[in-house]
Protein backbone atom coordinates (compact mmCIF):
# COMPACT_ATOMS: atom_id res chain seq x y z
CA UNK A 1 0.00 0.00 0.00
CA UNK A 2 3.01 2.46 0.57
CA UNK A 3 3.82 2.36 -2.90
CA UNK A 4 0.45 3.52 -3.89
CA UNK A 5 -0.50 6.91 -4.96
CA UNK A 6 -3.07 8.86 -1.93
CA UNK A 7 -5.90 11.07 -2.54
CA UNK A 8 -6.06 14.01 -0.35
CA UNK A 9 -8.54 11.93 1.62
CA UNK A 10 -6.66 9.22 2.12
CA UNK A 11 -7.02 9.56 6.34
CA UNK A 12 -10.18 9.80 6.03
CA UNK A 13 -10.93 7.23 4.45
CA UNK A 14 -8.22 5.33 7.04
CA UNK A 15 -10.41 7.35 9.89
CA UNK A 16 -14.67 6.09 8.16
CA UNK A 17 -12.83 2.61 8.17
CA UNK A 18 -12.61 2.03 4.39
CA UNK A 19 -10.86 -0.95 2.66
CA UNK A 20 -8.40 -0.07 0.80
CA UNK A 21 -7.57 -1.31 -1.71
CA UNK A 22 -5.06 -0.73 -5.07
CA UNK A 23 -7.43 0.74 -7.86
CA UNK A 24 -5.08 1.76 -11.26
CA UNK A 25 -2.31 2.95 -8.43
CA UNK A 26 -4.17 4.46 -6.29
CA UNK A 27 -5.29 3.70 -2.44
CA UNK A 28 -8.78 4.15 -2.48
CA UNK A 29 -11.56 2.54 -0.78
CA UNK A 30 -13.92 -0.06 -2.37
CA UNK A 31 -16.43 0.47 0.58
CA UNK A 32 -16.81 1.12 4.16
CA UNK A 33 -19.25 -0.26 5.31
CA UNK A 34 -20.68 -2.91 2.33
CA UNK A 35 -20.75 -2.39 -1.27
CA UNK A 36 -24.98 -3.05 -1.22
CA UNK A 37 -25.59 -0.92 1.05
CA UNK A 38 -23.97 1.74 -0.25
CA UNK A 39 -25.12 1.39 -3.35
CA UNK A 40 -28.85 1.47 -1.74
CA UNK A 41 -28.36 4.77 0.20
CA UNK A 42 -27.30 6.77 -3.44
CA UNK A 43 -30.38 5.37 -4.98
CA UNK A 44 -32.63 6.23 -2.31
CA UNK A 45 -30.80 8.84 -0.01
CA UNK A 46 -27.56 10.16 -0.69
CA UNK A 47 -23.95 8.96 -0.75
CA UNK A 48 -20.24 10.58 -0.71
CA UNK A 49 -17.89 9.69 -3.13
CA UNK A 50 -13.71 10.57 -2.89
CA UNK A 51 -13.12 10.83 -7.06
CA UNK A 52 -10.04 12.76 -6.35
CA UNK A 53 -7.64 10.50 -8.28
CA UNK A 54 -9.55 11.67 -11.82
CA UNK A 55 -7.43 13.61 -13.84
CA UNK A 56 -7.90 17.80 -14.29
CA UNK A 57 -6.66 19.55 -17.10
CA UNK A 58 -6.71 22.94 -18.24
CA UNK A 59 -7.00 24.33 -21.13
CA UNK A 60 -5.86 27.77 -21.69
CA UNK A 61 -5.05 30.25 -24.73
CA UNK A 62 -6.65 31.81 -28.08
CA UNK A 63 -6.98 28.93 -29.86
CA UNK A 64 -8.95 26.97 -26.69
CA UNK A 65 -12.01 26.41 -28.23
CA UNK A 66 -10.77 25.40 -32.16
CA UNK A 67 -7.95 22.94 -30.12
CA UNK A 68 -10.89 21.05 -28.46
CA UNK A 69 -13.52 20.99 -31.16
CA UNK A 70 -10.16 19.20 -33.12
CA UNK A 71 -9.94 16.60 -30.40
CA UNK A 72 -13.16 15.40 -29.25
CA UNK A 73 -15.79 13.96 -30.95
CA UNK A 74 -18.54 15.82 -29.50
CA UNK A 75 -19.46 19.27 -30.42
CA UNK A 76 -18.73 22.19 -28.08
CA UNK A 77 -20.13 25.13 -30.29
CA UNK A 78 -23.32 25.35 -28.59
CA UNK A 79 -21.97 25.29 -25.35
CA UNK A 80 -22.23 28.57 -23.49
CA UNK A 81 -19.86 29.42 -19.99
CA UNK A 82 -20.66 26.94 -16.80
CA UNK A 83 -21.53 24.38 -18.90
CA UNK A 84 -19.97 20.89 -18.98
CA UNK A 85 -20.22 18.49 -21.78
CA UNK A 86 -19.61 14.87 -22.25
CA UNK A 87 -17.33 13.43 -24.78
CA UNK A 88 -15.42 10.64 -26.33
CA UNK A 89 -12.07 11.64 -27.52
CA UNK A 90 -10.62 9.28 -30.94
CA UNK A 91 -7.44 7.89 -32.51
CA UNK A 92 -7.23 8.31 -35.93
CA UNK A 93 -8.53 4.96 -36.00
CA UNK A 94 -12.01 5.51 -34.02
CA UNK A 95 -10.13 4.10 -30.73
CA UNK A 96 -11.35 5.63 -28.18
CA UNK A 97 -7.97 7.68 -25.97
CA UNK A 98 -10.66 8.50 -23.06
CA UNK A 99 -14.06 9.58 -22.36
CA UNK A 100 -13.65 13.24 -20.90
CA UNK A 101 -16.13 15.77 -19.44
CA UNK A 102 -15.25 19.75 -21.13
CA UNK A 103 -16.09 22.25 -18.42
CA UNK A 104 -16.32 25.58 -20.13
CA UNK A 105 -15.21 28.69 -18.16
CA UNK A 106 -14.79 30.76 -21.54
CA UNK A 107 -13.95 30.32 -25.14
CA UNK A 108 -10.40 30.51 -23.88
CA UNK A 109 -10.59 28.85 -20.84
CA UNK A 110 -11.94 25.20 -20.21
CA UNK A 111 -11.07 22.39 -17.96
CA UNK A 112 -11.41 18.48 -19.08
CA UNK A 113 -11.90 15.88 -16.30
CA UNK A 114 -10.28 13.01 -17.56
CA UNK A 115 -10.24 9.29 -16.00
CA UNK A 116 -7.53 8.71 -13.50
CA UNK A 117 -5.46 6.38 -15.11
CA UNK A 118 -5.82 7.74 -18.52
CA UNK A 119 -4.76 11.63 -17.44
CA UNK A 120 -0.89 11.06 -18.17
CA UNK A 121 -1.97 9.75 -21.44
CA UNK A 122 -4.53 12.07 -22.24
CA UNK A 123 -2.17 15.01 -21.11
CA UNK A 124 0.42 13.33 -23.67
CA UNK A 125 -2.12 12.73 -26.54
CA UNK A 126 -3.05 16.55 -25.60
CA UNK A 127 0.27 18.54 -26.11
CA UNK A 128 0.92 16.24 -28.98
CA UNK A 129 -1.84 16.85 -31.12
CA UNK A 130 -1.67 21.26 -29.95
CA UNK A 131 0.92 21.94 -32.92
CA UNK A 132 0.12 24.80 -34.20
CA UNK A 133 -2.79 25.61 -32.23
CA UNK A 134 -1.91 28.85 -29.60
CA UNK A 135 -3.04 26.74 -26.24
CA UNK A 136 -1.74 26.36 -22.83
CA UNK A 137 -2.26 22.82 -21.27
CA UNK A 138 -1.56 22.60 -17.72
CA UNK A 139 -2.35 19.12 -15.89
CA UNK A 140 -3.64 20.24 -12.39
CA UNK A 141 -4.67 16.72 -11.10
CA UNK A 142 -2.75 16.90 -8.12
CA UNK A 143 -3.84 19.98 -6.72
CA UNK A 144 -7.65 19.10 -7.03
CA UNK A 145 -10.04 17.25 -4.81
CA UNK A 146 -13.04 16.24 -5.81
CA UNK A 147 -15.95 14.80 -4.52
CA UNK A 148 -18.88 13.25 -5.49
CA UNK A 149 -22.18 13.72 -3.50
CA UNK A 150 -25.09 11.67 -5.48
CA UNK A 151 -28.80 10.23 -4.65
CA UNK A 152 -32.07 11.85 -4.89
CA UNK A 153 -31.44 13.68 -1.67
CA UNK A 154 -28.41 15.79 -2.82
CA UNK A 155 -29.70 19.09 -2.32
CA UNK A 156 -30.82 17.87 1.41
CA UNK A 157 -27.78 17.77 2.30
CA UNK A 158 -26.02 20.71 0.37
CA UNK A 159 -28.84 23.20 1.69
CA UNK A 160 -27.10 22.90 5.44
CA UNK A 161 -24.51 24.21 4.11
CA UNK A 162 -25.70 27.83 3.26
CA UNK A 163 -25.68 27.66 -0.38
CA UNK A 164 -29.70 27.61 -1.28
CA UNK A 165 -29.85 29.12 -4.72
CA UNK A 166 -26.13 28.48 -5.87
CA UNK A 167 -26.29 25.15 -6.76
CA UNK A 168 -26.66 24.75 -10.69
CA UNK A 169 -30.63 23.74 -11.23
CA UNK A 170 -28.99 22.36 -14.77
CA UNK A 171 -27.72 19.21 -15.40
CA UNK A 172 -24.62 19.64 -16.96
CA UNK A 173 -23.93 23.12 -15.53
CA UNK A 174 -21.88 24.46 -13.28
CA UNK A 175 -21.26 26.86 -10.61
CA UNK A 176 -17.38 27.84 -10.42
CA UNK A 177 -17.36 30.03 -7.41
CA UNK A 178 -19.39 28.37 -4.46
CA UNK A 179 -18.86 28.61 -0.79
CA UNK A 180 -19.62 25.40 1.30
CA UNK A 181 -19.23 26.95 4.09
CA UNK A 182 -17.03 29.58 3.22
CA UNK A 183 -14.67 27.02 1.67
CA UNK A 184 -14.54 27.95 -1.89
CA UNK A 185 -14.98 25.10 -4.53
CA UNK A 186 -16.50 24.56 -8.23
CA UNK A 187 -20.04 22.41 -8.01
CA UNK A 188 -21.50 20.62 -11.48
CA UNK A 189 -24.26 18.77 -11.88
CA UNK A 190 -22.81 15.91 -12.94
CA UNK A 191 -22.34 12.34 -11.65
CA UNK A 192 -21.47 8.86 -12.80
CA UNK A 193 -24.44 6.77 -10.51
CA UNK A 194 -27.83 7.09 -12.77
CA UNK A 195 -29.08 9.57 -9.83
CA UNK A 196 -29.22 13.26 -9.32
CA UNK A 197 -26.37 14.94 -7.81
CA UNK A 198 -23.77 16.83 -8.02
CA UNK A 199 -19.50 16.77 -8.24
CA UNK A 200 -17.41 19.13 -6.16
CA UNK A 201 -13.90 20.22 -6.75
CA UNK A 202 -11.75 22.23 -4.48
CA UNK A 203 -8.26 22.62 -4.10
CA UNK A 204 -6.43 19.24 -2.61
CA UNK A 205 -5.97 21.41 1.24
CA UNK A 206 -9.93 21.32 1.43
CA UNK A 207 -10.92 18.39 0.69
CA UNK A 208 -10.60 16.67 3.75
CA UNK A 209 -12.52 19.68 5.50
CA UNK A 210 -15.39 19.53 2.41
CA UNK A 211 -16.07 15.91 3.13
CA UNK A 212 -16.13 16.37 6.67
CA UNK A 213 -18.81 18.97 6.65
CA UNK A 214 -21.25 16.71 4.10
CA UNK A 215 -20.83 13.73 6.35
CA UNK A 216 -22.06 15.94 8.83
CA UNK A 217 -24.69 17.55 7.08
CA UNK A 218 -25.99 14.56 5.90
CA UNK A 219 -26.40 12.60 8.62
CA UNK A 220 -30.22 13.41 9.04
CA UNK A 221 -30.74 11.64 6.11
CA UNK A 222 -28.66 8.50 6.65
CA UNK A 223 -25.76 9.79 3.53
CA UNK A 224 -23.24 7.11 3.59
CA UNK A 225 -19.76 7.12 2.48
CA UNK A 226 -19.39 5.24 -0.51
CA UNK A 227 -16.38 3.16 -1.83
CA UNK A 228 -15.42 2.84 -5.48
CA UNK A 229 -17.61 -0.76 -5.46
CA UNK A 230 -20.84 1.20 -5.38
CA UNK A 231 -19.60 3.86 -8.13
CA UNK A 232 -18.79 0.52 -10.11
CA UNK A 233 -22.36 -1.41 -9.19
CA UNK A 234 -24.02 1.77 -9.87
CA UNK A 235 -22.75 2.99 -13.02
CA UNK A 236 -23.38 -0.32 -14.52
CA UNK A 237 -26.49 -0.49 -13.41
CA UNK A 238 -27.18 2.90 -15.39
CA UNK A 239 -24.92 1.49 -18.16
CA UNK A 240 -22.54 4.07 -17.90
CA UNK A 241 -19.98 3.08 -19.84
CA UNK A 242 -16.16 2.92 -17.97
CA UNK A 243 -13.01 3.24 -19.72
CA UNK A 244 -11.07 0.34 -20.18
CA UNK A 245 -14.55 -1.84 -20.28
CA UNK A 246 -17.02 -0.36 -22.54
CA UNK A 247 -14.27 1.66 -24.22
CA UNK A 248 -10.50 0.87 -25.15
CA UNK A 249 -7.91 1.55 -27.97
CA UNK A 250 -9.70 -0.97 -29.29
CA UNK A 251 -13.27 -0.11 -28.89
CA UNK A 252 -14.70 3.32 -31.10
CA UNK A 253 -17.49 5.25 -28.82
CA UNK A 254 -20.14 4.35 -31.77
CA UNK A 255 -19.62 0.69 -31.26
CA UNK A 256 -20.13 1.25 -27.36
CA UNK A 257 -23.16 3.11 -28.67
CA UNK A 258 -22.19 6.37 -27.54
CA UNK A 259 -23.18 7.67 -30.87
CA UNK A 260 -25.34 11.29 -29.32
CA UNK A 261 -21.82 12.36 -28.43
CA UNK A 262 -20.38 12.01 -32.08
CA UNK A 263 -21.40 15.09 -33.83
CA UNK A 264 -20.08 13.88 -37.53
CA UNK A 265 -21.70 16.99 -39.18
CA UNK A 266 -18.81 19.21 -37.33
CA UNK A 267 -15.94 19.94 -39.95
CA UNK A 268 -13.63 18.01 -38.30
CA UNK A 269 -12.09 16.31 -35.36
CA UNK A 270 -9.65 13.32 -34.54
CA UNK A 271 -10.97 9.53 -35.82
CA UNK A 272 -14.11 11.48 -37.74
CA UNK A 273 -13.18 9.68 -40.83
CA UNK A 274 -13.11 6.62 -38.92
CA UNK A 275 -16.25 7.03 -36.86
CA UNK A 276 -18.21 7.98 -40.55
CA UNK A 277 -17.94 4.26 -40.96
CA UNK A 278 -20.82 1.58 -40.10
CA UNK A 279 -19.83 0.06 -36.77
CA UNK A 280 -19.57 -3.72 -36.94
CA UNK A 281 -20.20 -4.32 -33.46
CA UNK A 282 -22.33 -2.85 -31.28
CA UNK A 283 -23.03 -2.67 -27.44
CA UNK A 284 -25.66 -4.67 -25.72
CA UNK A 285 -27.82 -5.83 -22.31
CA UNK A 286 -27.91 -9.12 -21.21
CA UNK A 287 -29.87 -10.73 -18.27
CA UNK A 288 -29.18 -14.39 -17.70
CA UNK A 289 -31.89 -16.90 -17.42
CA UNK A 290 -29.37 -19.80 -16.27
CA UNK A 291 -27.91 -19.28 -12.51
CA UNK A 292 -24.54 -17.83 -12.87
CA UNK A 293 -22.74 -14.25 -12.92
CA UNK A 294 -20.95 -13.13 -16.39
CA UNK A 295 -18.03 -10.32 -15.17
CA UNK A 296 -15.83 -9.05 -17.77
CA UNK A 297 -14.45 -10.42 -21.04
CA UNK A 298 -16.77 -14.15 -21.29
CA UNK A 299 -17.15 -14.95 -24.93
CA UNK A 300 -20.65 -14.53 -26.01
CA UNK A 301 -22.48 -17.36 -28.49
CA UNK A 302 -25.39 -17.54 -30.44
CA UNK A 303 -25.68 -21.24 -30.92
CA UNK A 304 -22.39 -22.17 -31.96
CA UNK A 305 -20.95 -19.06 -32.97
CA UNK A 306 -18.86 -17.14 -31.08
CA UNK A 307 -20.46 -13.31 -31.51
CA UNK A 308 -18.76 -11.26 -28.99
CA UNK A 309 -17.50 -11.09 -25.54
CA UNK A 310 -19.22 -8.82 -22.05
CA UNK A 311 -17.04 -5.83 -21.54
CA UNK A 312 -19.16 -5.81 -17.82
CA UNK A 313 -20.67 -7.83 -15.77
CA UNK A 314 -22.39 -8.73 -12.08
CA UNK A 315 -25.09 -8.38 -10.22
CA UNK A 316 -27.78 -5.59 -10.50
CA UNK A 317 -28.32 -4.44 -6.70
CA UNK A 318 -31.35 -2.11 -7.88
CA UNK A 319 -33.13 -3.52 -10.63
CA UNK A 320 -32.58 -7.17 -9.84
CA UNK A 321 -30.55 -10.00 -11.69
CA UNK A 322 -27.35 -11.18 -12.80
CA UNK A 323 -26.76 -8.33 -16.08
CA UNK A 324 -23.67 -8.02 -18.50
CA UNK A 325 -22.63 -5.11 -21.43
CA UNK A 326 -21.47 -7.10 -23.79
CA UNK A 327 -19.91 -6.26 -27.71
CA UNK A 328 -21.45 -8.17 -29.93
CA UNK A 329 -21.33 -8.31 -33.83
CA UNK A 330 -23.75 -5.79 -35.20
CA UNK A 331 -24.93 -9.18 -37.43
CA UNK A 332 -27.06 -11.10 -34.11
CA UNK A 333 -28.43 -7.35 -33.23
CA UNK A 334 -31.87 -8.91 -33.42
CA UNK A 335 -31.31 -12.22 -31.58
CA UNK A 336 -33.22 -12.29 -28.68
CA UNK A 337 -31.18 -15.52 -26.85
CA UNK A 338 -27.37 -15.29 -26.29
CA UNK A 339 -25.30 -17.61 -24.29
CA UNK A 340 -22.42 -16.67 -22.22
CA UNK A 341 -19.33 -19.09 -21.75
CA UNK A 342 -18.64 -18.55 -17.94
CA UNK A 343 -16.00 -20.74 -17.12
CA UNK A 344 -15.98 -23.40 -19.51
CA UNK A 345 -20.12 -23.58 -18.76
CA UNK A 346 -22.68 -21.89 -21.78
CA UNK A 347 -25.42 -19.56 -19.44
CA UNK A 348 -28.30 -18.44 -21.24
CA UNK A 349 -28.86 -14.98 -21.11
CA UNK A 350 -31.49 -12.90 -22.71
CA UNK A 351 -30.89 -9.50 -24.46
CA UNK A 352 -32.37 -6.75 -22.15
CA UNK A 353 -32.36 -3.02 -23.25
CA UNK A 354 -29.93 -0.69 -21.87
CA UNK A 355 -29.81 1.36 -19.40
CA UNK A 356 -30.56 -1.52 -17.05
CA UNK A 357 -31.34 1.31 -14.64
CA UNK A 358 -33.06 4.52 -15.05
CA UNK A 359 -34.20 7.22 -12.58
CA UNK B 1 -10.87 -16.51 17.04
CA UNK B 2 -9.77 -19.07 14.17
CA UNK B 3 -10.82 -22.49 15.15
CA UNK B 4 -8.15 -24.69 16.08
CA UNK B 5 -10.01 -28.01 15.12
CA UNK B 6 -8.83 -27.76 11.36
CA UNK B 7 -6.03 -27.16 8.86
CA UNK B 8 -5.63 -24.44 6.86
CA UNK B 9 -3.87 -23.71 3.48
CA UNK B 10 -2.24 -20.45 2.25
CA UNK B 11 -5.14 -19.86 -0.32
CA UNK B 12 -7.28 -19.51 2.30
CA UNK B 13 -9.52 -22.31 2.70
CA UNK B 14 -9.63 -24.19 6.03
CA UNK B 15 -9.87 -28.25 5.97
CA UNK B 16 -11.42 -30.39 8.42
CA UNK B 17 -10.56 -33.98 8.75
CA UNK B 18 -12.77 -36.75 9.93
CA UNK B 19 -12.13 -40.00 9.19
CA UNK B 20 -11.36 -40.35 5.83
CA UNK B 21 -13.88 -37.16 4.94
CA UNK B 22 -12.83 -34.06 4.77
CA UNK B 23 -14.90 -30.70 4.80
CA UNK B 24 -13.59 -27.66 2.70
CA UNK B 25 -14.70 -24.25 3.50
CA UNK B 26 -13.28 -20.89 3.31
CA UNK B 27 -11.67 -18.48 6.09
CA UNK B 28 -12.74 -15.39 8.07
CA UNK B 29 -10.15 -13.55 6.18
CA UNK B 30 -11.15 -14.72 3.03
CA UNK B 31 -14.78 -13.99 3.13
CA UNK B 32 -13.83 -10.15 4.70
CA UNK B 33 -11.54 -9.79 1.61
CA UNK B 34 -13.95 -10.86 -0.70
CA UNK B 35 -17.13 -8.85 0.73
CA UNK B 36 -20.31 -9.34 0.35
CA UNK B 37 -20.46 -12.77 -1.45
CA UNK B 38 -23.63 -13.20 -3.67
CA UNK B 39 -23.22 -16.54 -5.68
CA UNK B 40 -21.18 -19.84 -4.94
CA UNK B 41 -20.70 -22.49 -7.75
CA UNK B 42 -20.79 -25.71 -6.31
CA UNK B 43 -18.89 -29.45 -8.29
CA UNK B 44 -21.43 -32.41 -8.51
CA UNK B 45 -21.80 -35.00 -5.84
CA UNK B 46 -19.54 -37.71 -7.22
CA UNK B 47 -17.17 -35.06 -9.05
CA UNK B 48 -13.11 -36.03 -8.47
CA UNK B 49 -10.44 -33.90 -7.94
CA UNK B 50 -6.48 -33.93 -7.71
CA UNK B 51 -4.59 -32.23 -5.29
CA UNK B 52 -4.39 -28.27 -6.27
CA UNK B 53 -7.85 -28.48 -8.30
CA UNK B 54 -10.45 -25.73 -8.69
CA UNK B 55 -13.50 -27.10 -7.06
CA UNK B 56 -15.77 -24.79 -6.59
CA UNK B 57 -15.95 -20.47 -7.16
CA UNK B 58 -17.21 -18.19 -4.96
CA UNK B 59 -18.43 -15.10 -6.17
CA UNK B 60 -18.41 -11.13 -4.52
CA UNK B 61 -20.32 -8.45 -5.86
CA UNK B 62 -16.92 -7.60 -7.35
CA UNK B 63 -15.06 -10.39 -8.12
CA UNK B 64 -15.48 -14.29 -8.87
CA UNK B 65 -12.44 -16.37 -6.47
CA UNK B 66 -11.62 -19.92 -7.70
CA UNK B 67 -11.63 -22.50 -4.60
CA UNK B 68 -8.54 -24.85 -4.39
CA UNK B 69 -8.73 -28.21 -3.06
CA UNK B 70 -6.06 -29.59 -0.94
CA UNK B 71 -7.61 -32.86 -0.74
CA UNK B 72 -7.42 -35.50 -3.70
CA UNK B 73 -10.93 -37.19 -3.67
CA UNK B 74 -14.37 -37.24 -4.93
CA UNK B 75 -17.65 -34.89 -3.45
CA UNK B 76 -19.82 -36.59 -1.34
CA UNK B 77 -21.94 -33.64 0.08
CA UNK B 78 -22.73 -30.24 -0.78
CA UNK B 79 -23.96 -27.51 1.20
CA UNK B 80 -26.93 -27.14 -0.36
CA UNK B 81 -27.87 -24.08 1.48
CA UNK B 82 -25.63 -21.70 -0.25
CA UNK B 83 -27.46 -21.80 -3.20
CA UNK B 84 -30.51 -19.52 -1.38
CA UNK B 85 -27.77 -18.13 0.68
CA UNK B 86 -24.28 -17.43 -0.08
CA UNK B 87 -23.63 -14.65 2.50
CA UNK B 88 -24.13 -17.37 4.94
CA UNK B 89 -20.15 -17.57 4.31
CA UNK B 90 -19.77 -14.04 5.39
CA UNK B 91 -22.26 -14.53 8.33
CA UNK B 92 -19.75 -17.55 9.65
CA UNK B 93 -17.12 -18.96 8.01
CA UNK B 94 -16.00 -21.87 9.18
CA UNK B 95 -19.92 -23.11 10.39
CA UNK B 96 -20.27 -22.81 6.26
CA UNK B 97 -18.62 -25.21 4.52
CA UNK B 98 -18.64 -25.36 0.30
CA UNK B 99 -18.00 -29.27 0.35
CA UNK B 100 -17.30 -32.75 1.80
CA UNK B 101 -15.42 -35.05 0.22
CA UNK B 102 -14.13 -38.39 0.60
CA UNK B 103 -10.16 -38.13 -0.03
CA UNK B 104 -7.53 -40.61 -0.89
CA UNK B 105 -4.74 -38.30 -0.34
CA UNK B 106 -4.01 -35.09 1.43
CA UNK B 107 -0.70 -33.22 1.59
CA UNK B 108 -0.06 -32.07 4.62
CA UNK B 109 3.44 -30.77 4.35
CA UNK B 110 1.07 -27.62 2.98
CA UNK B 111 -1.06 -26.86 5.59
CA UNK B 112 -1.21 -24.97 8.67
CA UNK B 113 -2.71 -24.67 12.44
CA UNK B 114 -4.46 -22.50 13.63
CA UNK B 115 -1.72 -20.10 14.95
CA UNK B 116 0.66 -20.36 11.77
CA UNK B 117 -2.49 -19.39 9.61
CA UNK B 118 -3.04 -16.22 11.97
CA UNK B 119 0.62 -15.56 11.52
CA UNK B 120 0.19 -15.98 7.70
CA UNK B 121 -2.14 -14.10 7.01
CA UNK B 122 -0.91 -10.99 9.86
CA UNK B 123 2.57 -11.37 7.48
CA UNK B 124 0.57 -10.86 4.30
CA UNK B 125 -0.69 -7.45 5.25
Amino acid sequence: MDSLKKTPLYDTHVKLGGKMVDFGGWALPVQYSSILEEHKAVRERAGLFDVSHMGEIFVEGKDAFSFLQHMVTNDLTSMTENRCRYSPMCYENGGTVDDILVYKFSDTRYLLVVNASNTDKDYEWLVKNSAGFDVKLENQSASWAQLALQGPKFMEVLNKLNVEGEIPAKNYTFNPEIKLNSVPCLVSRTGYTGEDGVEIYCKAEYGERIHEMLMEAGKDIGMLPCGLGARDTLRFEASMPLYGHEITADITPKEAGLGFAIKLNKEEFIGKEALMEEPKRVRIGLKLIDKGIAREHYDVYVGDKLVGFTTSGGIAPTVGGNLAMALVCTCVKDEQIFEIEVRNKRLKAEKVALPFYKR
Amino acid sequence: MTPTDRKYTKEHEWLLIEGNTVKIGITDHAQEALGEIVFVELPGVGDEFEIGDSFATVESVKAASSIYTAAKGKVIEINEKLDAEPEAINQDAYANYLVVMEFSEIDESQLMSAAEYDEFVKSEE
